[in-house]
C-alpha cells in the first residue's frame, strides 16, 4: 500500500459517483462546504464536481492560510526584513503574495532585503546558527498542521541558547473560523451560500483530532465528515454527508481514519500548548476580526516572539481595488464573479492571495480550466 | 500549506530525532519530534519536514473496502 494511487483509482471513483447519484435525493439540494483549500484543489484537479449530480455542490471555504492572512501582516514581515534588517525566513507559499503598494516578499528580496525561502523550521534554525551576528526571524503562518513544527523550533532555540532567533507568529485556528462562518449573518441571509454540511480538514484534524468539531455539529445541527485529501476520500465523504442529511443526522464522522483519530496527535498538541496561547482576536482576510482564532507565543518564550522583540507598526492595509478575495474566502462569491479573474489577475501576475496560493480557490479555477465551461452546460460533457 | 505526503521510513538516525524517508524515488531527512514509536518501514505523513502522524494500514484497507461497498445498495452489505 502506497497510500496515494489506491485513493485515486478510476473504477472506484465511478462506483462512488454512481452511489452518490443514486442516493442524492433529486428533490433536495446539497451544498457541502469543503473547508480546506487542499480539498478545493482535489475537487478541481480530478474533476470531482463533474462526477456529482447537479444538486450536489461544493462550496469553497477559507482553509487557505496564505489567503486569509491580512495584507498588513505581510507588510509587517517586509518591515522586519527591510527596516529592521533581519533575515526573514518564509515558506515558499508566501513569497509572491501581494502586499501593499504592489510589493511582495519576492520583490523586496530582489531589491536587496535578506529574505530566505525555507522548507522547514529546521532550515530557519540552521540559518540562525550560521548567522549569529544577525537577527533571524521565521515568518510563521498556517493552521494547526503547521503550528507544531514552529513549537518544536522555538523549544530547540531555547534549548540551544540561540539568542538571534525569533518567530513572527501568524498561526490561526480552524474551529474558530468554521464557527465564524456559521454565525455570519451575511451567510445566513444568502440562500446561495446556505451550507448543509462540512467536509472537515484532513491534516489539521491529524493534529487536533475529530473531537473539536463535535460542538458545531451539535450546536449548528450540521453534519461534519473529516475527509482525506485524495479524490476518492472527497467522494466517499460527500456520500457520507448525503447519507447523514437524508437521515436527518448531524454528527461528526471520520472518513480519514488512516490518519485521524478522535484525540489527534497528543504529543503535537502538548508541544503547541506549552509554547502558544490564544490571542483574544485576530484579523482574517474576508472574515474580519475573529475572536480566539489565532495563537501567540507564551510569556515564557517571549524572547523568541518577534512582535515583542521588534517595534512592528500596525498597518491597516486594504486589498487591491476590485479584488474579490474577501468574498471568495467567505464562500459568498465564486472566482468567476471577480472582474479581475483571468484578466488582470492570473497566477503569473496575481492581484489577490487566492490566485497565488496553491490552495486558493482562484488558482484552482484557473489551473484546471474549469471556468472555461460554456454557460448552461451540465458539466457532464467533456471539457476540452 | 496543509498538504502532506505519505512516506516510508527507511532509517532512523542514532539519536532517534531524525529519520530518512522515501517518497516515490526521493529520499529526504525529516524530524520525528512530533511522533512516538515510529519504526523502519512504517508509513508516516510528512509535512514541512516533520512526520505528523503514522498511517494505519489496517484503517486504509478498511476505507478502500468502504469505497468498493458504496457500489452496493444501502443495507446490502454493511
Amino acid at each position: 500500500l502506497k497510500y496515494i494511487e489506491e485513493f485515486r483509482a478510476r473504477e472506484l471513483a465511478q462506483t462512488l459517483a454512481a452511489a452518490i447519484r443514486r442516493e442524492a435525493d433529486p428533490r433536495r439540494h446539497y451544498r457541502l462546504m469543503e473547508f480546506c483549500g487542499g480539498h478545493t484543489h482535489a475537487i478541481f484537479r480530478y474533476g470531482v464536481q463533474d462526477l456529482m449530480p447537479d444538486n450536489v455542490q461544493f462550496v469553497h471555504g477559507p482553509g487557505c492560510p496564505v489567503c486569509v492572512l491580512p495584507i498588513g501582516r505581510i507588510d509587517a514581515a517586509i518591515h522586519l526584513a527591510e527596516v529592521q534588517g533581519a533575515i526573514l525566513c518564509s515558506y515558499g507559499d508566501m513569497l509572491r503574495v501581494p502586499a501593499s503598494g504592489r510589493r511582495s516578499l519576492l520583490k523586496v528580496k530582489a531589491a536587496g532585503a535578506d529574505i530566505r525561502m525555507v522548507y522547514s523550521t529546521q532550515d530557519a534554525l540552521k540559518i540562525a546558527r550560521a548567522n549569529r551576528d544577525r537577527e533571524v526571524v521565521f515568518f510563521a503562518i498556517g493552521f494547526e498542521t503547521t503550528t507544531p513544527p514552529t513549537a518544536v523550533a522555538i523549544r530547540q532555540a531555547a534549548a540551544q541558547g540561540l539568542t538571534n532567533f525569533s518567530v513572527f507568529c501568524n498561526h490561526v485556528l480552524t474551529p474558530a473560523a468554521i464557527q465564524n462562518i456559521l454565525e455570519s449573518p451575511e451567510l445566513r441571509a444568502m440562500e446561495r451560500v446556505r451550507i448543509d454540511g462540512f467536509l472537515g480538514p484532513s491534516h489539521v484534524s491529524a493534529v487536533i483530532g475529530s473531537q473539536p468539531y463535535e460542538f458545531f455539529a451539535e450546536e449548528f445541527q450540521k453534519p461534519v465528515v473529516i475527509a482525506g485529501f485524495e479524490p476518492l476520500d472527497v467522494m466517499q465523504s460527500a456520500l457520507m454527508l448525503i447519507r447523514q442529511l437524508n437521515a436527518g443526522r448531524h454528527e461528526v464522522e471520520n472518513e480519514y481514519t488512516r490518519v485521524v483519530t478522535r484525540e489527534g496527535n497528543r504529543k503535537a498538541k502538548a508541544l503547541v500548548a506549552e509554547v502558544f496561547e490564544l490571542r483574544r482576536a485576530f484579523e482574517w482576510r474576508g472574515l474580519g476580526l475573529v475572536p480566539y482564532s489565532a495563537l501567540r507565543i507564551k510569556q515564557a518564550y517571549a524572547r523568541f516572539d518577534a512582535e515583542r522583540r521588534f517595534e512592528i507598526p500596525a498597518v491597516q492595509a486594504s486589498d487591491v481595488k476590485g479584488c474579490e478575495c474577501p468574498a471568495i474566502i467567505r464562500g459568498v462569491k465564486n472566482p468567476t464573479d471577480c472582474k479581475l479573474f483571468g484578466t488582470v489577475c492570473t497566477p503569473d501576475n496575481p492581484m489577490g492571495s487566492c490566485m497565488v496560493s496553491t490552495e486558493g480557490a482562484c488558482a484552482a479555477y484557473w489551473s484546471y480550466g474549469r471556468f472555461r465551461r460554456p454557460a448552461g452546460s451540465t458539466g457532464m460533457e467533456s471539457v476540452a | 500549506m496543509c498538504l502532506a505526503l505519505p512516506a516510508r521510513v527507511v532509517s532512523i538516525h542514532a539519536n532517534g530525532d531524525l529519520a530518512t524517508v522515501a517518497v516515490g524515488g526521493v529520499r529526504k531527512e525529516i524530524s520525528l519530534a512530533l511522533v512516538e514509536d515510529v519504526q523502519v518501514d512504517d508509513y508516516v505523513l510528512v509535512h514541512v519536514g516533520y512526520a505528523l502522524n503514522r498511517l494505519s494500514e489496517e484503517e486504509a484497507q478498511h476505507t478502500l473496502a468502504l469505497f468498493a461497498e458504496a457500489g452496493l445498495m444501502p443495507g446490502d452489505g454493511s
